[in-house]
């Protein structure tokens, strides 16, 4: 039973899912990876269906009917990602493979011009290893110093420690929004705003945030918010980084190629404006139009209610792994979203993952590619189960029985 | 009279036949994980890792008369139980038996879903580094 405060009709919404209606093992699936990757609804299918169907050209240069049509719906869909993040402009959306490839960009060309030896980044010790490992990189090539806020044991950021890190010295910020392992939300306009006191600009890795909380780039103040379509209930391998237009203007070009340059003769070649600059290469033209197709379907629902779903799913799921013998859950921040990381003693989560498949059941296991948190809370990894907008309490109920159930074989 | 690999892979696809359902047959890997010795924890060292698990596992081979004997150990019971079989079936024959050796009997007891090539399950990385050892020491 859903509670009655769910404004929701969930079995209308996962009617929109048709991945969802099967069996898995001979069990009902239990689809509990969305951290991991968001099933898509029929309408995002479609769009992606009808762009190869009907509209399919390359865009931008082409005179023909096709090309137009495929360019107004590419760039429709910059428009859309502008009002979704509360950008002042479509110049600052540029289309990306995905959150690894945004923070690649920006520490290749931001990080490679504008900050230097003996400066300082500053990660978060709940980062993705996407954004450690760019940073490590552009750090060793530049003798640049990298530095990390440390987390607490319920899993939230120490801030007091963080201002202690700053100092003129900081070009950079980087942290996410949300932490994949824990749920936890980060403060991004406190962090912003001690930032860029002393000068730093600030990168957030948005990709665990936008299915859950509404974003304005504005507001945060925030200088880069990168994310990934596919977390979003949009298709796989396309992503959004947003720049400040003056910090992108600043910027080099990423890739050479078509479409990022204005004239091209073997002396010198000019850049195109933005965000072409930044856009090398036939884009991911499909997956972009997905994508508008994918914000319109949460729009609809309303993200106010879909939040407001899964915050009841968090609170239903917490009180209930509460309850069983020997479980832990990883990451008790005060301000969460509806990720449960936890570990059971006497238990290798790897077997956690096997006897819940063996039921139907999909969690993750293991590190979720934040190997240094793991090391902070001495544990080899968790098992982690993130909702959606499509969850119910009974899947829910079904993730507790199995639990008990493992427990019992394995014990 | 010590038994062939393919007479040992044959008892256990018979083991397997007895289990009705998943859960029955995963107890019984369980128990294997659980009755494996392991390794003494000197042994459990870098060299011995097996990449390419999301457990760690640790495998070891020695040469006793001209057959090769292995050790393993792992922090997940199942694959601990996994690999209790392999070594039922593999230790104690000539390395050139091993390195021929068809382990059709993952198919046949429904476990071949942890041959899968994905980093989260590490059966097929065993099976590889089972075979290594047997052709490093032919």
């Amino acid at each position: 039973m859903e509670t009655i405060t769910d404004i929701l009709n969930i079995q209308e919404i996962r009617a929109d899912f048709p991945i969802l209606d099967q069996e898995i093992n001979g069990k009902k699936l239990v689809y509990f990876d969305n951290a991991a990757t968001t099933q898509k609804p029929t309408p995002v299918i479609n769009a992606i269906a009808h762009y190869y169907n009907f509209d399919n050209a390359n865009i931008h240069r082409g005179i023909h009917t096709l090309a137009e049509r495929a360019t107004r719906d590419f760039e429709a869909s910059r428009t859309a990602i502008r009002d979704f993040l509360g950008a002042s402009s479509t110049e600052e959306i540029i289309f990306t493979s995905g959150t690894t490839q945004g923070i690649n960009l920006v520490a290749s060309t931001y990080g490679r011009k504008f900050i230097n030896a003996g400066d300082e980044i500053i990660i978060s010790g709940m980062e993705h290893h996407s954004n450690i490992v760019p940073w490590q990189m552009l750090c060793e090539e530049k003798g640049i110093v990298l530095k990390v806020i440390p987390v607490s044991d319920e899993g939230e950021l120490d801030l007091e420690a963080f201002e202690k890190l700053l100092s003129e010295k900081v070009k950079l910020v980087s942290f996410n929004h949300v932490s994949n392992s824990l749920g936890t939300i980060n403060p991004v306009k406190t962090i912003v705003d001690l930032a860029h006191k002393f000068g730093a600009k600030v990168l957030v890795d948005g990709a665990q945030a936008t299915s859950h909380i509404n974003i304005d780039v504005q507001a945060l103040d925030v200088d880069f918010y990168v994310f990934s379509a596919h977390k979003l209930y949009g298709p796989t391998g396309m992503g959004v980084l947003y720049g400040k237009k003056d910090i992108l203007n600043a910027m080099p070009p990423y890739m050479g190629g078509g479409e990022m340059i204005k004239e091209v003769t073997f002396e010198k070649t000019t850049y195109n404006e933005l965000p072409y600059k930044f856009e090398a290469g036939t884009p991911n033209i499909a997956d972009v139009v997905a994508l508008k197709t994918a914000l319109e379907y949460t729009d609809k629902l309303g993200r106010e209610n879909i939040a407001a779903h899964e915050n009841m799913l968090l609170n239903y799921a917490t009180d209930q792994l509460r309850e069983i013998e020997g479980l832990r859950i990883i990451g008790n921040a005060k301000n969460k979203i509806s990720v449960l990381s936890f570990v059971i003693d006497g238990i290798h989560h790897q077997d956690i993952g096997v006897l819940l498949d063996n039921q139907g059941i999909a969690v993750r296991t293991g590190h979720h590619c934040t190997q240094p948190l793991m090391q902070r809370f001495n544990i080899l990894g968790t098992s982690r189960a993130s909702f959606a907008v499509y969850n119910t309490t009974e899947e829910i109920d079904r993730l507790v029985a199995g639990l008990h159930k493992t427990i019992k074989m394995l014990k | 009279m010590i038994m062939t690999i393919n007479e040992t892979q044959d008892e256990i696809i018979e083991e397997f036949e007895l289990f009705d359902d998943w859960a029955d047959k995963y107890e019984y890997i369980i128990d294997l994980g659980k009755k494996l010795e392991g390794m003494p924890e000197e042994q459990k060292t870098e060299d011995n890792i097996i990449k390419g698990c999301q457990s760690r596992v640790w495998l070891n081979a020695r040469k006793e008369n001209e057959k090769l004997v292995f050790e393993a150990d792992s922090e997940a019971i199942i694959v601990k139980g996994l690999v209790h079989m392999l070594i039922r079936v593999l230790s104690g024959h000539t390395p050139q038996e091993i390195y021929d050796a068809d382990l059709y009997f993952i198919d046949k007891i429904g476990m071949s879903q942890h041959l899968a090539q994905t980093r989260s399950n590490g059966l097929a990385s065993m099976v590889k580094q089972m075979k290594i050892y047997a052709l490093a020491y032919q």
